[in-house]
């Protein structure tokens, strides 16, 4: 009996050490010579597994093709770019375990996370550790609220105020209806905004109907109501996999209204087995569509199915602009790779304000000291099967 | 002579010598290596949820394993003391400065909020056989988080507001501040949980369960285990046994909520960290380190929670390896063909051959 406690104590009192010791090894590759410090070292983070994982892989590729354009044209003043993306599996806890990874390797800027809730605990830590963040597509307000962090994306209450007076200025309806996700960060923000802005507009909320994630599949009661209340409109701050669903129930109970979304919709022509024909006049506001004609968003998106088969959506256009934003402030304020990230912090987050980005997801983007970032809505209506740009 | 020492300490206290030490010596070197700046950022970041995951599991432990009930609900009770004491600490945040003093109400108000609940289940639920705990633990899980995803409480300076429709609902003034929001769950909570104060509630909660398992009540709870009519035959009230220790059990998993709360900045009830699948992952340390066996429970605890984090290197195939491995350690630990060689094969095996081979030779 004696001999096995003492055995037992000995194996977990060893195997602890040994799990210590093996995390204490890892070097950071600045450490390692003297090449390595003439790289800019930049980490990003965001859902590879779980369901959101196609916004976090979208993010991951877009990063990466604009790595692979920066290194092959020479680098950010003359200096190479190393990347690297880790895993957070759309979770707080995790996105910190990620971020400290990251730091290990020796990141010096982030860029992440994807969505909200990682981006906002990894927030707390880049602020203690004085690490410059951007986050793509993190769009709460919360991410941004300390004065090191980013946003490429609108944030969610812009995104709602946005809508409401689009719908407002087009005259699109004067009875309009909601069905959001009550139990999502992205969906419930942007339905409190859509009804702030909707009280100083031309029409009027007839319905507002909520589900949660437990209950996503029959949006028959929500469509009723919605119909019942004669609404000419209805607004969807939700997800596309969702509004699939919606469109298609709504089809089924002969009830034909324009429907509206934002960013979340973005991705919808891509579902298999959807009936692409039921998605004909839904308009989105989305900062990206795929099938615009300028240059830069073609090279991109064929770039893009070249290497991963797909056609990139609004979060990959995202990540891409963040790269090229952060190259942006790099070279405006001649950052080098032998800072410290702090000092890289420092004088990143006083550029940030006075640069101006052309880029995929708008044109003219500036940025407040707050974080927010300042650029046109554009809405996009479904014609003929792809996304066209509304006037 | 060491076994008229041993007579003198009881097994409890051996037990909780064994542990505290253990526990100690693993805090004291990692204090060292932070010192001396030989700890990398990822295991730093990792010293708290080791902790909160050790607690979970020794909790549910003694649910599983010493009173012999299945709880599938283990994640809504740590969710309940994580939510009462970060919504304690982020409304008491400008009364009560001193964070310490604000951290140990807001510990004692986590783990009082989820004994609460856990009495409120077991009263209801434990007098009954069969598997009705399971069942009725299994809905709590689910319940606690919708409930939480539906709730709005905000504090301006007419009082707490409250609301289950959304944010605007509660009519808040200008400087009123929303503490719960919905969905977007609790934001800012101070980062108030070390790992001093997690590696001490962790030695607390190993003292409380082996003290309890060696009492008087302990052997009562282990006796219902094994064998509920005899246990009735000599007079013991199974339904108060069952309920203390369940309560017990719901009590040190809020108190693990506690610590999660106050180690991230963000709480928001996902099904990622409060549903189902977390209820799973406590049930998967407990079953792993052993049923019924309290250090094994922190053993498998520890090697799970480091697991996933030391397998990024395999970038896309890291889950993929961990439910392989995961798979392979149950089967080494369970499977009947393979506890007989290791019994075998045993470490323990090989000492004692030596030991006799060498005793021979001395002969």
């Amino acid at each position: 009996m004696k001999i096995k406690k003492v055995l037992g104590l000995i194996l977990t009192v060893s195997l602890a050490a040994a799990g210590l010791a093996a995390c204490g090894t890892q070097e950071s590759p600045v450490s390692k010579g003297g090449t390595a410090e003439d790289k800019f070292y930049i980490g990003a983070m965001g859902p590879l597994t779980g369901s959101n994982a196609v916004y976090g892989q979208h993010v991951k590729y877009g990063a990466e093709i604009a790595v692979k354009e920066i290194n092959a044209a020479g680098g950010i003043n003359g200096r190479q770019v190393e990347f690297k993306y880790e895993d957070d599996e759309h979770d707080p806890e995790k996105a910190v375990n990620a971020y400290n990874n990251l730091k290990d390797w020796g990141m010096q800027i982030l860029m992440g996370a994807v969505t909200s809730g990682p981006s906002i605990a990894v927030a707390e830590e880049t602020k203690n550790d004085g690490m410059f963040q951007i986050t793509p597509s993190g769009s709460s307000p919360d991410v941004i609220q300390y004065d090191n962090a980013f946003q490429v994306c609108f944030a969610d209450p812009n995104q709602g105020a946005a809508s409401a007076k689009y719908i407002s200025n087009q005259n699109l309806a004067s009875k309009v209806a909601v069905i959001y996700d009550s139990s999502d960060v992205y969906s419930s923000g942007i339905y409190e905004k859509f009804v702030e802005g909707a009280k100083n507009s031309n029409f009027e909320i007839v319905a507002a109907e909520a589900f949660t994630s437990d209950s996503k599949s029959d949006f028959s009661v929500q469509l009723q109501k919605a119909k019942d209340s004669g609404a000419e409109l209805v607004y969807l701050p939700i997800y596309y996999q969702e509004a699939t669903l919606i469109l298609t129930q709504a089809n089924d109970m002969g009830f034909a209204p324009i429907f509206f979304g934002c960013d979340g919709l973005d991705g919808i022509l891509g579902v298999e087995n959807f009936d692409k024909a039921l998605a004909e006049g839904v308009m989105l506001l989305t900062p990206f569509a795929a099938d615009a004609p300028d240059e830069m968003t073609q090279s991109f998106v064929n770039q893009f199915k070249e290497s991963y088969g797909d056609i990139p959506n609004q979060f990959g256009a995202d990540a891409y602009d963040a790269i090229y934003i952060i190259k942006a402030a790099i070279e405006d304020a001649d950052a080098t790779p032998d800072m410290s990230p702090s000092e890289i912090c420092d004088v990143l987050k006083s550029t940030m304000t006075k640069i101006t980005y052309d880029g995929l997801t708008g044109a003219g983007m500036t940025w407040a000291a707050t974080g927010e970032v300042n650029k046109e809505p554009r809405a996009v209506i479904i014609e003929n099967g792809s996304y066209q740009l509304f006037e | 002579m060491k076994n008229t020492v041993n007579r003198h300490i009881s097994k409890s206290t051996r037990s909780n010598l064994i542990m505290t030490g253990a526990i100690a010596l693993i805090y004291t070197v990692s204090q060292i290596m932070i010192a001396g700046g030989a700890m990398s950022n990822l295991m730093k970041g990792l010293l708290v949820p080791l902790c909160y995951y050790s607690i979970l599991a020794v909790s549910l432990n003694l649910t599983v394993g010493i009173l012999g009930e299945l709880s599938l609900g283990h994640a809504g009770f740590m969710c309940i003391g994580a939510f009462a004491s970060a919504f304690f600490s982020k409304a008491t945040a400008s009364v009560i400065t001193n964070a310490g003093v604000r951290f140990t109400l807001a510990i004692l108000i986590g783990a009082c909020a989820a004994a609460l609940l856990g009495g409120l289940i077991g009263t209801v639920v434990l007098r009954l056989r069969g598997d009705y705990l399971a069942i009725v633990t299994l809905a709590f899980g689910e319940i606690i988080k919708n409930v939480v995803n539906a709730l709005f409480i905000g504090i301006d300076r007419n009082g707490v507001h409250f609301s289950m429709k959304d944010s605007m609902a509660l009519n808040l003034t200008q400087d009123g501040e929303i503490i719960v929001n919905g969905p977007r769950g609790i934001t800012g909570t101070p980062k108030n949980a070390t790992f001093t104060i997690a590696a001490i509630l962790l030695i607390l909660t190993f003292v409380i369960t082996t003290n309890l398992v060696n009492s008087r009540s302990g052997r009562a709870i282990m006796a219902i285990r094994d064998n509920r009519i005899a246990a009735e035959s000599v007079g013991i009230h199974i339904t108060k046994f069952k309920i203390l220790a369940f309560t017990i059990s719901a009590a040190l998993a809020g108190v693990a909520g506690v610590l999660y709360a106050h180690n991230i900045s963000t709480l928001i009830a996902a099904p990622k960290n409060f549903g189902y699948n977390m209820s799973i992952l406590i049930l998967v340390f407990v079953v792993l380190g052993g049923i019924g066996n309290l250090k094994g429970s922190v053993i498998a605890a520890v090697i799970l929670t480091l697991l996933p984090e030391y397998l990024r290197f395999m970038q896309d195939y890291r889950m993929l390896i961990y439910a392989v491995v995961l798979i392979a350690m149950m089967i080494f630990n369970w499977n009947p063909k393979c506890v007989t060689w290791r019994k075998n094969h045993s470490l323990q095996g090989c000492f004692a051959m030596l030991m006799k081979k060498t005793k021979k030779e001395e002969a």
